[in-house]
């Protein structure tokens, strides 16, 4: 009888996904690129206009936000108050920025409200609160939304609800120690349907992940604490919406993907360099980042338009 | 009450917290209690064979329990996370104030064992910082019972409510201070009995040896006003006010350093209402207490009903001299 209903309970957490779909104008992975290229000059616009922001670190879950916003998160009419609606927690709360251009793009607030962005009184603030439609929690102080995550997953398990919960880590952000205590809860409690996304960029803003206090084997680490760990290309949009396609990944396993990803993606002279955790272009650097990014749109155009996509 | 009255021995806050628990759980299974490996201490050991359902454990980890705590609110339970309260508000101080407070998620923290309960275990047991630690945190509702009638109300209400609250309960059976037909209003102090000499404002079980005081002084012809605090916020500013502009002078009595706690609270109050009288606060002083049981400690420390007594009318001599 418990392996039918779970049965029934599993193809519930599928049908979410499903549903979605149905919701929205479903893109194509060159759609998608298009739109993540689109949405990184849109960041560095809003971080320059601002003079802050979290830019590396916003480059390298671009693709991750747009991804789980136009494919993956279930959130029927947008709507904040629907209890079966999919979860974002955003732990890594630093990438706000990217956060805030991905919801507006899903339509959760105009976009130019971002004009706004760190000024007197404005509720965009450079971590994510409430205040934003779109967002759950505030975060921002690291190592809290694993926990959060398995409180809302573990609601759902009890109401049998079909939602899912995602959460975004930053890799920096394993040394926090609450985290470890939110791993061995949630597969304690066999939250199958609790998603965490490590945005595992290797640097932080001393240096590298492993020279600053290494979090490494970060796979080994979480398979022992009863995980279910996969790994995939966190900038290739087929492959993160493949993976995303498999969730729930093992039954009573809750999952951590690993993302692996470049800090300052899509702006050579960002990329893999510590200074740009939160490192704001000069008027110089940021023409020749938009340069960059006009040039990977023109390219995207014209290879799906060439692939007929 | 009249301070002559005798009082009638009651139980534990905790036990009347758990037995509250229970009613609201029989009619809501929203109702969660979430424990951090300590149910037992907590006294909710029946809650949980009554409601296996609705408790949590989350094992020693009161980080994970804060934020845990938070996501379960956020979608829609009616949380109770309990763990000691040395731990709780430390430990978890940043999960409190971001997960609960910040985010605005209704969950009701429960500090248990809380000030000097655990006696001679020693100070990594003491919560003497938790009131200060919560209130310098915005949005979380702090109440601080006095007797079981206070705690089942306090329990009520904060079960009904949509905002944080912090709920403080020490380990000791303490005698009823109110009868069931009192009222009770969160942000509203309970006046225990009245006087005008001197004002005692205190909480917790603070209060219980400050209405003993007052017993003591009203055989020396001395009447004294207990109040309890038992919101600590928000305060009930009228009612300070008012004890400041009709008694003589006033203590406040707290099982809490006398950094940030009611006395701090109380004495802002005052001075800001442009108000002067003879003042003085009692509690735990800058540094680690000293051995022994609560009892032993509370009397080092002059939280005691002659001892207090014995205060008031030190505090009122110096009012006498000082005016003469």
């Amino acid at each position: 009888m418990w392996i039918f209903l779970h049965d029934v309970y599993m193809v519930g957490l599928i049908n979410n996904s499903q549903e979605f779909i149905k919701g929205m104008k479903k893109l194509s992975n060159s759609e998608l690129e298009l739109q993540s290229a689109t949405l990184r000059l849109k960041l560095l616009k809003y971080i320059k206009m601002a003079n802050a922001g979290h830019t590396g670190g916003d480059l390298s879950c671009m693709d991750i936000l747009n991804v789980l916003y136009h494919d993956v998160l279930n959130i029927p009419g947008n709507n904040l108050k629907d209890p079966e609606r999919d979860r974002y927690i955003q732990s890594k709360g630093h990438s706000v920025e990217a956060l805030y251009v991905v919801l507006a793009s899903r339509g959760f607030f105009p976009e130019k409200d971002l004009e706004s962005l760190g000024r007197y009184r404005s509720h965009y603030v450079g971590h994510p609160t409430r205040k934003v439609n779109g967002i759950e929690f505030n975060t921002g102080a690291l190592g809290h939304g694993l926990s959060i995550s398995a409180g809302i997953a573990l609601a759902g398990k009890m109401d049998s609800r079909n939602y899912r919960v995602f959460t975004l880590l930053g890799d920096g952000e394993l040394a926090e120690g609450s985290n470890w205590e939110a791993a061995m809860f949630a597969s304690h409690y066999k939250l199958d349907n609790l998603v965490a996304i490590l945005d595992h960029n290797t640097l932080q803003i001393t240096g590298r992940n492993c020279d600053v206090c290494n979090p490494g084997p970060i796979d080994e680490k979480f398979r022992s604490f009863g995980w279910h760990v996969v790994t995939t290309d966190g900038h290739n949009i087929a492959e993160l919406r493949k993976i995303f396609q498999q969730v729930p990944f093992r039954r009573d396993k809750p999952a951590l993907i690993i993302a692996n990803t470049i800090k300052g993606k899509g702006v050579s002279f960002m990329e893999n360099i510590t200074k740009w955790h939160h490192g704001v272009p000069d008027d110089e650097q940021y023409e020749k980042a938009v340069r960059e990014l006009d040039k990977e749109i023109e390219k995207i155009k014209y290879s799906s338009t060439y692939a007929g996509d | 009450m009249q301070v002559t009255e005798k009082l009638i021995a009651g139980k534990r806050n905790l036990e009347i917290y758990s037995e509250t628990l229970i009613e609201l759980a029989k009619n809501d299974p929203n109702i969660l209690a979430v424990t951090g490996d300590s149910r037992g201490s907590a006294k909710l050991v029946d809650f949980g064979k009554q409601f296996p359902g609705q408790i949590i454990e989350v094992g020693i980890a009161e980080q994970n329990l804060v934020g845990v705590s938070a996501g379960l609110a956020s979608a829609g339970k009616v949380v109770f996370a309990t763990s000691p309260s040395c731990f709780l508000t430390a430990r978890a101080l940043e999960q409190i104030k971001n997960d609960v407070a910040y985010s605005d998620y209704p969950v009701n923290l429960v500090g248990i064992s809380a000030g000097v309960s655990y006696g001679a275990l020693g100070s990594t047991h003491h919560s003497l910082h938790d009131i200060a630690a919560i209130r310098a945190i915005h949005n979380i509702v702090i109440v601080v019972p006095a007797d079981n009638f206070e705690t089942r109300m306090a329990v009520r209400a904060a079960a009904a409510s949509d905002k944080p609250f912090f709920l403080r309960f020490g380990k000791r059976p303490l005698p009823h201070l109110h009868y069931p037909e009192d009222d009770f209003e969160i942000g509203r102090a309970s006046v225990i009995c009245e006087g005008t000499d001197i004002a005692f404002i205190a909480c917790g079980e603070a209060v219980a040896p400050a209405f003993g005081a007052a017993r003591l002084l009203h055989d020396k012809g001395i009447s004294a006003r207990v109040i309890s605090m038992h919101t600590v916020r928000p305060l009930d500013n009228d009612s300070v006010i008012r004890a400041a502009t009709e008694c003589g002078a006033m203590i406040t009595v707290e099982e809490h350093s006398i950094s940030g706690g009611l006395g701090e609270a109380c004495a802002a109050v005052i001075m800001e209402a442009g108000l002067r009288l003879p003042f003085k606060r009692i509690g735990f002083p800058d540094e680690y207490t000293v051995t022994g049981s609560q009892a032993d400690i509370f009397n080092h420390y002059g939280i005691s009903g002659k001892d207090l007594a014995m205060a008031a009318a030190d505090l009122l001599q110096k009012t006498v001299a000082g005016t003469t």
